[in-house]
């Protein structure tokens, strides 16, 4: 078989792949951090709390209810998405008048206490969680091996972000939500309900966060602590996407998430650090993010 | 629309309004009163509190007292994303057109509040320039069609009461003269007309009344036939 760089290809193209799974999770993550900021107004810290929910949501309805794989992809989400809901109901719809910081640090606060109530009940050691009966196995490319569950993260991330984004862009709500970003209080003038707007985008927002999670039972274990170590990450792709852009976190995430990839082949030192160092040139360089508006 | 029709059937009416953006008292009881198929300007200097007067009326100041009624019903507890269900068009100073919507987005974006408002070809064939740059970015218009486009979207909605905030402002003279053919038509449908305005001579020939406000008060009332006899009164108010 051939090198390239004197590096086997199945090692190229296996961390490749590695990467657009992690990539495909950044995208959906700060796709809907993206969406939320936008409406809101609000950093959503609990956005890693959410997807662990989304993966212990899964992992319970299996231990105790039976609820499958495909049932809990659905399920899973509407119910994390109904605990936002109530979430934005009762405490962050009294911040959206004040500043942002308000709001990320009560996020914050939210996700330490429901990570800590998960530890409390479940311990930080992970739980396994079968890949469903119909993922199981793989196909071999030729060039490389690709394990079923990991292209369908791939194909199934991929299609809600561009369908969200076909959503937002291009349908009559998706404009209802464009317009409200910019301006709630005309379109309260118009005759649209932008409280009721702002809690189902919201509500969405965290559903994505929990489907994220259902997608990473199955190769991570499904652990309380899951969420933060991803959201870190997460937010550094943000801060290089630039916040508030749909495309752009999309974009940016399936590129951070190669990126990352390559970097494990070429230089594995570098590769838990490498979207730091980006993030910190693209800071020096276009502080508003690759997609922002300049302000 | 016959008089004694419009005579029967008030449209809109403010009585002891007051209105409050925090702290600052801006409106100090306002009574206005305007019938169906009426078109009655609000004139005053800038300050005077017009805006405010619209903005009272759309429940989108911080805190209001007295009574508005809209169509017959008091609305000072109905929330702000249930006026325009009443049947109310808003189109506000600074014209609010939206940077992340086309042009027909624009338009399209108000829900239709009542039946017997306008076709999007209805109102592309009142304003031309909509139609050809339908698919640019609402905020890459001309000041000019951005007005167009702000009023255009009110009337898709078939509102039948219009709050228009200032819509000459900074506008060449055939864009205001074509503003006034428009005007004109909607009258001649039979739509109610509340205009906030600057621009004296172009409201003067359209209006059936006036109101003049200083101070966050009605001054005056002035029914348009009178105008010649209190232009003294006018321009103490307004230094036209
Ligand atoms: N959002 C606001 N907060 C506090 N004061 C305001 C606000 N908007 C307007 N005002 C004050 O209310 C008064 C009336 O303003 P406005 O209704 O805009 O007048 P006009 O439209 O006649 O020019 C002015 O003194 C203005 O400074
Ligand atoms: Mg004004």
């Amino acid at each position: 078989m051939t090198e390239l760089l004197g590096i086997p290809p199945q090692v190229l193209f296996g961390q490749m792949l590695i990467g657009l799974i992690n990539g495909s999770f950044y995208a959906l993550l700060s796709l809907g951090l993206a969406i939320i900021f936008g409406l809101l107004n609000i950093i959503n810290f609990s956005h890693g709390a959410q997807y662990m929910l989304g993966a212990f949501a899964a992992w319970l309805g299996l231990q105790y209810f039976g609820v499958n794989y495909w049932v809990a992809l659905v399920l899973a989400p509407v119910c994390v998405a109904a605990f936002g809901i109530l979430l934005e109901r009762t405490l962050l719809r009294r911040l959206y008048r004040e500043d942002h910081l308000y709001g990320l640090l009560l996020t914050f606060g939210l996700a330490l206490i429901i990570e800590g109530s998960f530890v409390h009940w479940f311990g930080v050691s992970g739980q396994p969680y079968a890949v469903p009966e119909s993922l199981q196995g793989g196909q071999n490319l030729g060039f490389m091996f690709l394990p079923t569950y990991r292209g369908w993260i791939i194909v199934a991330s991929l299609v809600v972000c561009f369908g969200t984004w076909y959503m937002i862009e291009r349908t009559r709500l998706g404009a209802y939500l464009r317009a409200g970003t910019e301006n709630p209080q005309l379109m309260q003038a118009f005759g649209i309900n932008v409280p009721l707007l702002i809690t189902l985008t919201y509500g969405y927002g965290v559903a994505l966060a929990a489907l994220a999670g259902v997608l990473a039972a199955p190769i991570y274990q499904v652990s309380p602590v899951m969420g933060s170590n991803l959201l870190i990450t997460v937010f550094a792709v943000v801060v290089i996407g630039g916040m508030g852009s749909i495309l752009g976190s999309i974009l940016t995430g399936l590129l951070m998430g190669l990126i990352e990839g390559l970097t494990k082949v070429f230089y594995p030192e570098a590769s838990s650090t490498v979207i730091f160092l980006v993030m910190i040139i693209i800071l020096l360089v276009r502080p508003a993010g690759l997609f922002g508006k300049e302000a | 629309m016959t008089s004694a029709n419009r005579a029967d059937y008030e449209q809109l009416r403010l009585a002891d309004l007051h209105a409050f953006y925090g702290e600052s008292h801006i409106l100090h009881g306002i009574d206005i009163k305007v019938n169906r198929g009426e078109l009655v300007t609000l004139l005053g200097r800038n300050g005077s509190g017009r805006t405010t007067t619209l903005r009272a009326i759309m429940n989108m100041v911080g805190k209001r007292t007295g009574s508005v009624m809209i169509n017959g019903r008091e609305t000072l507890d109905v929330p702000a994303h249930q006026i325009a269900r009443l049947g109310v068009g808003y189109c506000p100073e600074e014209r609010g057109i939206f940077a992340s919507l086309n042009v027909e987005e624009n338009l399209m974006l108000p829900p239709t509040v009542r039946s017997g408002g306008m076709s999007l070809d209805e109102i592309y064939d009142m304003f031309p320039n909509l139609y050809e740059r339908r698919t640019s970015q609402g905020t890459r218009l001309s000041g000019g069609e951005q007005q167009m486009l702000a009023m255009a979207r009110i009337l898709r909605t078939g509102a039948n009461l219009l709050l228009l905030d200032e819509i000459t402002e900074g506008l060449a003279p055939v864009i205001v003269q074509k503003l006034g053919e428009v005007l004109t038509q909607l009258k001649n449908k039979g739509l109610t007309i509340v205009l906030v305005e600057q621009n004296f001579r172009f409201a003067a020939p359209l209006a059936d009344r006036h109101y003049l406000m200083e101070h966050g008060t009605i001054v005056e009332e002035i029914q348009a036939h009178e105008l010649q006899d209190k232009m003294d009164i006018l321009n103490t108010y307004l230094g036209v």
